[in-house]
């Protein structure tokens, strides 16, 4: 064997091209140069960012409590916890992307400072970022931590299957950042459209980053819609029938049947493009009866009720914004059920519309078109229902209030754009311009985004036992609702002048000044996201004034306000019991809130697990292998997860078991608490004495 | 009492005789029904690959060319003999034969099961010798995606199964490895149905 021939066994086809400044130093052109530092940059805060972690790991003495309380946890809150953590990483990335390709386009007359390269690196990570490792995470990690404390569970069914689901998806996510330090990503798109990403045209690693990042977080997709489904059926705490099932549990149950149904046409169409990269299968070439439509449908099979996995838990949040700062129950429950089942359905009916212009006839785009505008039907009904929730209701305008409100009044114009989408004949006039950009965004930034964060507010002091402060919420609310509108309503103008999307510059010069106000847009979102940073920071300074340990500080209406704020592991002392909707607001009208139970149990919580980490930790390295064709640690990451699946076959001391006089002396001495706690009312809502009681007497009176 | 008590999930119940385990089963049993629902729809769209590719043979061999139909009856016969062979075992798992017998039954399912996949290699070996290989066309990469991925599961269901009679060797029948061997009966029959799919869509269909 030859020198050459040993060294690819080793590392494959990592080399010095592989690093991001190579080039530049080879051919110190000013593009280069400037594509160069960009990405050399990008590289640099990468491997700071984990040696600067490391440290301070290592400073704090945290590589233990990391493990042990973290890591290795079962519990669905601290997953839910690092579900979300991963999510604000990724989407610090994605947006800085944002940033710097809008910067590309304010000054992209005749060229701009990006090559088209490195421009459609940016678009395709933007897109595969926010999608799958920002809002896949911060959802999935909004449902872990909430949605069990919702019905009154313990943990979800699998908590094991947990554990794995987050170390997969953090493994994509791991692929994806190790990409801006090891050769590039994908050029492709966040759909990755073959004949284009086969190795036919684009022979590098690109694609197959995207490929393993993508099937790595699919897989945890799947396997976390099956574990939430499964707890909603199984776990729901006694009286907790369907239809009392709080409105984001319902959203959950929703976003749960379509990761199970949808997340299978992206394994297939990922495994397909990958067998005909690595061992020259026929599916999606050019010759040999390869049919590159057929990945275009898959994908989108995929990627239509994807679009509603995100937004649905959104809505959810939403639902329970709205009616607990409105003081009202949610005007229309079963309505609002039904809509989000129907959209749940429909979302399978309607994947056509991604390609009207793809060649299929004029009847077959009339009938996903229709399908299409149906969906405007159930959404329109939701956002009635939050209208009349708040309608004559004692609407408090706090910061995940600033965001629903938002979110009702762009919502609806990013609707209205896609109804006008949904038309084939106008989708063939602005198909591939900017204003299918401006569309899915106005969709996804108030729809989804502003969902998460109003989630992450509302729910942050439930988590973390303290408030986050108002008024950088309020602020930054303001700047992320101000920095959309910015950022996007020029595009559907430039849209409809023809401006074409994921083209690294332009030569037409009306379109410099809006793309300049988009890029003001860019910049005001950049001040949003240093605002919820900021936020953090003060609120974690201050987080001794903002204590509220009775665990109630938005005068709750579901189970999870009626527990200490942070819960004990067990969540519950002993299971509630159900016999309304809003179960939480019924037991405080009824006086019966707040009561030691009769007798207490011993209870059983799973231990810790390694099973998840070390999948994660194989996974990635056999991924890691494949794009690199490093053969010997793909083989030895695939057997030593098939061996870890084995071994934990094998494990049977997987409970431990907290006594019941341990569980009634917690209990009996946070009901102390609470009864030593003064009660506010809502209008003091946002000052120190909110300390999680809230009062109930206007209420009383009232009534 | 009707003749339904104790039926709790779908398929063969363990019956509340066997107490903790029997409740366990709800919601574990319960959970793999939901991932082969997933996994029945991986296989479906595998399945229209393979109907929207059948005429894609690129100028090169089509189905008449490549299959063999005696083979792949004897597959077919191997394979229902083990679906059969692992409802007796289960069923001495239900009515708590003794475990001898148990293994019995699952030592004749695993026989069963690889000697399926034996004839299935030599099944593929054939046709890549005859100009059939995965990449000469829209057609053969459709096969080779279909078939291979239902003899991955049963090569996955063999090493399953090895790793359950290891457990039961170490632990007994305790509640965890009965678990273990109803969600792999699961999986077995799940994958007969898939067979015979396989059987009437590709082979007979492709013969017509």
């Amino acid at each position: 064997m030859t020198g050459g021939g040993i060294l690819y066994g080793l590392i494959g086809r990592l080399s010095m091209h592989s690093l991001p400044f190579y080039d530049m130093t080879q051919d110190p052109t000013t593009t280069n140069l400037i594509n160069g530092s960009i990405a050399g940059f990008a590289a640099c805060a990468v491997v700071l960012g984990a040696i600067v972690v490391a440290g301070l790991l290592t400073y704090f003495r945290g590589w233990r409590p990391l493990w042990f309380d973290w890591l290795t946890s079962t519990d669905h809150k601290k997953i839910g916890i690092m579900y979300i953590v991963m999510a604000f990483v990724m989407l610090a990335r994605a947006l800085i992307e944002a940033g710097l390709m809008r910067a590309q386009k304010a000054w992209g007359l005749g060229g701009g400072f990006l090559t088209p390269d490195h421009f459609a690196q940016l678009f395709s990570t933007h897109g595969t970022i926010m999608i799958f490792f920002m809002a896949m995470p911060f959802l999935v990690g909004l449902i872990n931590y909430v949605m069990p404390l919702q019905i009154g569970a313990r943990d979800v069914s699998f908590p094991v299957m947990n554990s794995i689901s987050l170390m997969l998806t953090a493994a994509g996510a791991m692929l994806v950042m190790v990409s801006l330090v090891f050769g590039e990503f994908s050029t492709g798109g966040w759909f990755g459209y073959p004949p284009y990403t086969e190795a036919t045209f684009t022979p590098g690693v690109g694609p197959d980053y995207w490929i393993w990042a993508l099937s790595l977080s699919g897989l945890g997709s799947t396997l976390t819609g099956i574990n939430f489904a499964v707890t909603i059926y199984k776990e729901r705490a006694p009286g907790m029938k369907l239809m009392r099932m709080p409105l984001f549990t319902w959203a959950a149950l929703c976003t749960s049947i379509l990761m199970i149904f949808a997340m299978p046409p992206l394994t297939v169409a990922t495994a397909q493009l990958a067998l005909d990269r690595y061992l020259g299968f026929h599916f999606f070439t050019n010759g040999f009866g390869g049919n590159m439509m057929h990945f275009v449908n898959l994908f989108w099979m995929f990627g239509h009720p994807e679009v509603y996995i995100i937004i649905i838990p959104a809505f959810g949040v939403y639902s329970e914004v709205v009616s607990t700062y409105s003081g009202k129950a949610l005007y229309g429950y079963r309505s609002m059920v039904l809509a989000i089942m129907c959209i749940a359905i429909l979302s399978f009916t309607v994947w056509l519309h991604h390609f009207f212009t793809m060649g299929q006839n004029a009847s077959i785009n009339a009938v996903f078109g229709i399908a299409s505008m149906l969906i405007g039907i159930p959404t329109g009904v939701k956002i009635y229902n939050w209208l009349w929730t708040m309608f004559r209701g004692r609407v408090r305008v706090t910061t995940p209030m600033v965001y629903a409100i938002g979110f009702m009044v762009l919502f609806v114009l990013g609707g209205m754009s896609g109804i006008l989408l949904a038309n084939p004949s106008i989708d063939y006039q602005v198909h591939n311009t900017v204003f299918l950009v401006a569309h899915f965004h106005n969709v996804a930034i108030p729809g989804v985004l502003f969902g998460m964060l109003a989630g992450y507010h509302f729910w942050f002091p439930k988590a973390f036992g303290f408030r986050l402060n108002e008024r950088w919420g309020i602020f930054s609310a303001l700047c992320w609702n101000l920095g959309f509108m910015l950022a996007f309503f020029p595009l559907y103008a430039l849209g409809i002048m023809g401006m074409p999307r994921r083209t690294v510059a332009y030569n037409q010069p009306a379109y410099v000044p809006l793309d300049m106000v988009a890029f003001a847009g860019a910049l005001v979102i950049g001040v949003a996201l240093a605002a919820i940073v900021i936020q953090l920071l003060v609120s974690i300074r201050h987080r001794d004034e903002n204590r509220v340990p009775a665990g109630d500080p938005w005068d709750g209406r579901s189970l999870e306000w009626s527990i200490s704020a942070p819960p004990p592991e067990y969540n519950f002392p002993c299971l509630p019991e159900v016999d309304d909707r809003d179960a939480f607001t019924a037991a405080k009208e009824y006086g019966v809130a707040y009561r030691a139970p009769k007798e207490y149990s011993d209870i059983t919580v799973p231990k810790n697990s390694a099973t998840g980490p070390l999948l994660g930790a194989f996974g990635f390295g056999s991924a890691f292998g494949l794009v690199w064709h490093i053969w010997w640690l793909t083989i030895l990451g695939a057997l030593l997860a098939v061996a870890t699946v084995i071994a934990r076959g094998y494990a049977r001391d997987t409970e431990k078991t907290i006594p019941a006089h341990k569980v009634k002396q917690e209990y009996e001495r946070w009901l102390r608490l609470v009864r030593a706690t003064a009660p506010v009312t809502r209008a003091r809502e946002a000052s120190p004495v909110n300390q999680g009681l809230a009062d109930q007497t206007a209420l009383r009176e009232s009534s | 009492m009707s003749r339904y008590e104790n039926f709790d999930y779908p398929g063969l119940n363990l019956g509340g005789g066997h107490g903790e385990t029997h409740d366990a089963a709800k919601t574990t049993v319960f959970g793999f029904w939901v991932f082969l629902m997933s996994d029945a729809i991986i296989f479906g769209l595998v399945f229209a690959t393979y109907v929207a590719s059948v005429h894609a043979t690129a100028g090169g061999p089509g189905p008449k060319d490549l299959y063999d139909i005696k083979s792949v009856f004897i597959e077919t016969m191997l394979l229902l003999w083990s679906s059969f062979t692992f409802g007796m075992a289960s069923l001495a798992l239900k009515y708590r034969h003794s475990t001898p017998r148990l293994i019995g039954w699952l030592l004749v399912t695993l026989a069963l099961g690889l000697a399926f996949l034996g004839f299935e290699t030599h099944d593929f070996l054939t046709m890549i010798a005859k100009g059939g290989s995965p990449e000469r066309s829209g057609f053969t990469s459709a096969f080779f995606d279909l078939v291979p991925l239902h003899g991955l599961h049963v090569t996955a269901g063999c090493i399953w199964l090895l790793a359950l009679l290891g457990q039961v060797a170490r632990y007994g029948l305790d509640s965890r490895t009965k678990l273990g061997i109803m969600r792999l009966a699961l999986f077995w029959h799940f994958l007969d149905i898939v067979w015979l799919a396989i059987f009437s869509v590709v082979y007979l269909a492709g013969l017509a």
